[in-house]
């Protein structure tokens, strides 16, 4: 294993491969120690900084190429089974445009997932994690890789199916979307808090079952607003329908707003360009004279 | 959580001092740990001690300062001590109160050779 990247752990596979590295690792592997002479006279190194620096600094790598491009990128987090894939067919579906969707699974094992959203038609590269319960930007970042991923279009991430880690963990995504089903139990947002508190939306899924269920749907809301006061909630369902329309304006408003933003950028650096080229005119002009 | 992958990048931060600082062993760690940030201090020192072997910091001694957890009520508006994400304001009762501090997992200082 190379501690020094996080890479190179005999486990994360994309697309079924392990992924080369676009560049040459600097540091030796195995004890620094051994056969050197050293003396032992110990003094203090000032730190100070997170452990989740390296990740962080993916994150933001991949932050920066979305808003280059205009891509609105979400991060879908839940427990297994909470109907994350079967949600994300019918989102997809409700899309007319599928040009401008990809998708990126995460699974400890198994293309199923990925599988299962290629035959809706977009493009989507599955990331096999191993042993690991979470998907980390890193892994994110070489996934885009393999995805062309088209200007102003929406970027779905399924993490893998774990309540726990993914929260700690930024893919560099615009938002968290958490998603609880309610076969599930009410209390899901108290006993796993990170999670709803590192969200933005709790989609309250698989409504169409709670005839059959002594499910509280306030006390559910009740329960994820004390994590999360501003968490914004939707009951849906993949069966019936229901919330799929409150969802799919959701994406369009963020999709929008991403794309937007881009602009707004370009048109800045294209003002900027035109007053370095009018700066350097008038110098030239000036020079002359 | 994942104390796992906390201790990678532990030892990720160590090594990219390491290098800067250049120091070729570690006899200390001390990391701080917010009430908080969701990670165990003792599944932490039981991954810190995997992570390390075959590296700089095989046998440092792992200081972990516990950070306390703080929130601000979004009801009476004060500041207070929380040992939990989503517990009540002990003051007024209410709920939610607000996490402001104890969040974080910061390596802080190093003892090098």
């Amino acid at each position: 294993m190379c501690t020094t990247c996080g890479c190179g752990q005999g486990e994360t596979k994309i697309d079924g491969e392990e992924h080369a590295h676009a560049y040459v690792h600097a540091h030796e592997h195995g004890s620094l120690l051994q056969g050197r002479p050293h003396a032992h006279t110990s003094r203090m190194v000032q730190v100070e900084q997170d452990i989740l620096a390296k990740n962080n600094q993916y994150a933001s790598a991949n932050r920066s190429r979305f808003a280059e491009h205009g891509i609105f990128a979400l991060n879908l987090v839940s427990s297994p089974g909470s109907g994350k894939t079967s949600l994300l067919t019918r989102t997809i579906e409700r899309f007319k445009d599928k040009a401008r969707i990809a998708v990126i699974e995460g699974d400890q094992q198994t293309s199923l997932d990925a599988d299962r959203i290629r035959a809706t038609g977009v493009s989507a590269v599955q990331i096999n994690t191993g042993k690991g319960c979470h998907l980390d930007a890193h892994m994110v970042g070489h996934a885009m890789e393999k995805l062309a991923l088209a200007d102003d279009s929406l970027l779905l991430i399924e993490n893998v199916g774990n309540l726990v880690c993914p929260a700690a963990f930024d893919l560099g995504e615009a938002h968290k979307v958490a998603i609880l089903s309610v076969t599930e139990g009410e209390d899901k947002p108290l006993k796993y808090p990170d999670m709803f508190a590192a969200a933005e939306v709790m989609l309250l899924n698989k409504v169409d079952l709670l005839p059959y269920l002594s499910f509280n749907v306030p006390l559910c809301i009740e329960y994820a607003r004390r994590v999360n006061p501003y968490i914004r909630v939707i009951l849906t369902s993949a069966v019936s329908g229901e919330g799929m329309d409150e969802w799919r304006e959701w994406i369009a408003a963020g999709m929008e707003q991403a794309a937007e933003q881009k602009a707004n950028e370009v048109d800045t650096l294209k003002r900027r360009v035109a007053a370095l080229e009018a700066e350097l005119k008038n110098a030239w002009s000036e020079g002359r004279g | 959580m994942h104390e796992m992958s906390l201790a990678q990048g532990v030892l990720q931060v160590i090594e990219d001092s390491a290098r800067s600082n250049a120091f070729t062993r570690v006899k200390t760690v001390w990391l701080e740990i917010g009430e908080l940030s969701g990670a165990d201090v003792e599944a932490m020192r039981f991954c810190f001690d995997a992570v390390v072997k075959g590296t700089l910091a095989e046998g440092a001694q792992l200081e972990i300062v516990a950070t306390e957890g703080q929130g601000r009520c979004l009801t009476c508006g004060q500041t207070v001590h929380i040992q939990l994400r989503y517990e009540p304001c002990p003051l007024c009762g209410c709920y939610p109160v607000e996490p402001t501090g104890g969040l974080e997992m910061k390596v802080k200082e190093l003892e090098v050779e």
